[in-house]
């Protein structure tokens, strides 16, 4: 009988507990002027949280703690003599074992697991059923002290309430807690890298090649770690190109929305406009691959621009452009909108035209709402990928030419990961230390941009 | 006899289907100071605003009728609104001056409209302006600080200033003193009366005692029509409608 298993039948017991306090709590009649604090509903949902939390928290918690009591008494079983010492090959006999155990393996390689199969069979019976006993008991016991507290003047609907709060609190740090997992894990990997290469070649020299020999005498393949060119190659298309391309873009848009456009337009034009956030990146990759590069490559080489390549940084970033201009745009949008109007009337009755309105009033003024916007577009396209995986290229180039290929950050920690890989390589911790700096610099920007958006909401309140 | 700045003639203004001005026709003068007065939304600002033809910028408001400046037709195809705003000057309700210094503030139109050659014309657009809006003392020192750091009376006078900076001929005033307090408003009256003869001033309010104190005419409206229009005087001691009797004796409004 599996832990899933357990879990249902302390539901049952849950929907059993609530039928039985809701029948008894509708016996309660109010004395006198006096209402009932609870309705029968709240004192059920009571009785059912007992019922049920506690023996669930039991549960999640003994699907953890059995596998390990489990291996425990595997190790302790006499036949276990025969088991090699700690390391990784006890730990694929012992996975044997349990496949072998739970039919998912029809024939053993090792014999030490044909013996162990059924210890692992019993132990596991064992503290599945002690498992279910104590959650039962568990179940039990939350289900009496609530039925003790089950009267009239209980009050019930507070306590539920505050579960309730409980439980949007626990969903709200989860979230917290993963990024803080995220951090910390990625903070642990670099820590290694950091071991192995100095922060100061990864952060200053100017070469990559980070192919590490896999043996002693293979030749060529020293690794080099200046991480630089990622670094600059990913200013270059997510800062600088797409952003040459996003910003005008996406701010005359917002202008024409806000200001030009009749409201029945705006009303189709704004979602149409949104809709290219919505665009799957891979789709971009392609579109920047396969149409946008050749064409920018070919045009190049027509007017005879040197070191033109068909993944070329330009066609990276003009489709990174396109696909940011929502976000600048509806940022844009907001921010031009909350310009008060008092503010443009009084610009047109000193007759001013619409086009010096917004030129020196409307934009200005919602100049901080715009930058805010345009640093979380930033933010946005230095994490980018798959547009730049497709269509940025391999090749670490430090160069000022739009037209030759450069890599980024994102696309070096692909490439890093896929293949086959050892785990402790400076290889592959270089891309965790790529991902921590990433990370790093995007939090920043995103910080800063929320501040600047802030500061600026405050200003017209 | 003083003579018309404006005059309007069968003015009716829209807002989609619904008529806000009814056959309105009045002259506005050169030299005097003139008030419009009447119940909250019988078309006191909507009247005003077609004199300088903001109610362009409404989405669905329709005019019709004649409304000229010196003779010239306002709403003709020959009329630039451009220029027209900047012979017909407006200060709103609410001070709304740009989140840009004092000197940028005022220094706005002038510059719009190529008004100041260079930094010491601009300097000195500047200077007069703020001294015709009795503000010069106030800030001489602080004209690089933002115009919305002022007091609501002092952002007032600002748009003043900022309208009398472009040299209008007319400047239209929407209840320029109902978000102030009463020496505030003491002040902008005072400036209202130094600026009479100057230009022609069209003043909006709600304050009986206001029109009265600064007003040399004044316009009563009511549900969208102009229900009585004369001397100040006459108008408050001795109307010949007695709906304006009734709404200056405050029985309603
Ligand atoms: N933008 C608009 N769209 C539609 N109707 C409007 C608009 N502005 C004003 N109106 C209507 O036109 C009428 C006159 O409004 P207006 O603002 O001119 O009144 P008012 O006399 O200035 O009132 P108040 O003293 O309250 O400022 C009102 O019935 C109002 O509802
Ligand atoms: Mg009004």
């Amino acid at each position: 009988m599996p832990l899933s298993m357990i879990a249902v039948i302390v539901l049952a017991l849950g929907a059993i507990a609530f039928a039985a306090a809701r029948s008894k709590a509708r016996l309660f009649k109010p004395v006198g002027t006096e209402r009932l604090h609870s309705r029968p509903n709240y004192h059920a949902a009571h009785m059912l949280l007992w019922v049920v939390v506690p023996a669930l928290i039991f549960v999640a918690m003994w699907s953890f703690v059995a596998p390990r009591l489990i291996n425990q008494s595997i190790l302790t079983s006499p036949a276990a003599s025969e088991l090699p010492p700690p390391g990784i090959e006890r730990d694929a006999v012992l996975n044997e074992i349990r496949d072998l155990a739970t039919g998912k393996l029809e024939v053993s390689f090792n014999p030490a697991a044909e013996q162990l199969a059924p210890v692992y069979r019993d132990a596991r019976d064992h503290y599945t059923i002690l498992g279910g006993i104590a959650a039962a008991l568990l179940a039990y016991a939350g289900g009496g002290y609530a039925w003790t507290r089950l009267r009239r003047e209980f009050r019930a609907r507070n306590r539920v309430e505050r579960a309730v709060m409980v439980v949007l609190v626990a969903a709200s740090l989860i979230a917290i807690f993963t990024t803080f997992g995220i951090v910390i894990s990625l903070l642990f990997e670099s820590l290694l890298f950091f071991q192995k290469v100095s922060p100061a070649e990864f952060f200053f020299s100017l070469e990559w090649s980070p192919q590490t020999a896999m043996r002693a005498d293979q030749v060529g393949s020293s690794g080099a770690f200046g991480a630089v060119p990622l670094f600059w190659g990913t200013i270059f298309i997510g800062a600088i190109i797409a952003m040459i391309v996003a910003i005008p873009l996406g701010l005359m848009s917002a202008i024409y929305l806000t200001q030009y456009a009749r409201p029945r337009f705006r009303a189709w034009m704004k979602p149409l406009l949104e809709m290219l956030a919505g665009v799957p990146t891979v789709v971009y990759g392609y579109f920047a691959a396969l149409t946008v590069a050749p064409a920018i490559r070919d045009a190049a080489t027509w007017a005879g621009i040197p070191g033109a390549s068909s993944e070329s940084a330009l066609a990276a970033g003009v489709v990174m452009g396109v696909m940011i201009i929502p976000f600048v745009s509806s940022m844009a949008d907001d921010s031009l909108a909350a310009v008060p109007q008092a503010m443009k009337d009084g610009s047109l009755a000193l007759g001013a035209t619409p086009s010096e309105t917004i030129r020196r009033v409307l934009v200005p003024a919602a100049l901080p709402g715009v930058v805010g916007g345009v640093l979380l577009a930033v933010s946005r396209a230095i994490g980018e990928t798959m547009i730049v995986v497709m269509a940025a290229g391999m090749a670490a180039n430090l160069t000022l030419n739009p037209f030759a290929t450069v890599t980024t950050v994102t696309t070096q920690i692909v490439a890093l990961l896929t293949g086959d890989q050892e785990f402790d390589s400076a290889k592959t911790l270089a891309a965790f230390a790529l991902g921590l700096t990433l990370l790093i610099v995007t939090l920043i920007l995103n910080i800063i941009a929320l501040r600047v958006v802030k500061k600026y909401r405050e200003a017209y309140e | 006899m003083a003579s018309h700045k404006m005059s309007a003639r069968d003015v009716n203004v829209f807002y989609g289907e619904k008529q806000a001005i009814r056959n309105v026709s009045i002259d506005v003068d050169k030299e005097n100071v003139t008030a419009f007065i009447g119940p909250s939304g019988c078309g006191k600002s909507t009247f005003l605003r077609t004199l300088n033809r903001m109610n362009d910028t409404v989405v669905g408001c329709r005019t019709e009728g004649r409304i000229e400046l010196d003779g010239e037709d306002i709403y003709a195809s020959e009329m630039d609104v451009v220029l027209l705003r900047a012979r017909v000057g407006m200060v709103f309700q609410k001070p709304n001056p740009f989140p840009k210094s004092i000197y940028e503030n005022i220094a706005y139109g002038p510059r719009i409209h190529g008004l100041a050659e260079n930094k010491s014309a601009m300097d000195h657009v500047v200077e007069t302006s703020l001294h015709r809006a009795g503000l010069w003392n106030e800030v001489k020192d602080r004209l690089q600080e933002s115009g919305t750091a002022l007091s609501g009376g002092q952002q007032q006078r600002l748009c003043i200033a900022r309208a009398i900076a472009v040299d209008p001929e007319v400047i239209l005033m929407d209840e320029p003193c109902s978000a102030l307090d009463p020496i505030a408003t003491a002040k902008i009256e005072e400036l209202i009366t130094e600026l009479r003869g100057r230009f022609a001033i069209v003043i909006v309010t709600h304050n009986m005692q206001q029109a009265a104190r600064v007003s040399q005419r004044t316009a009563f409206f009511h549900l969208g029509e102009l229900v009585e229009y004369g001397a100040t005087a006459d108008i408050f001691t001795n109307p010949t409608q007695t709906r304006t009797q009734d709404y200056i004796t405050g029985r309603y409004g």
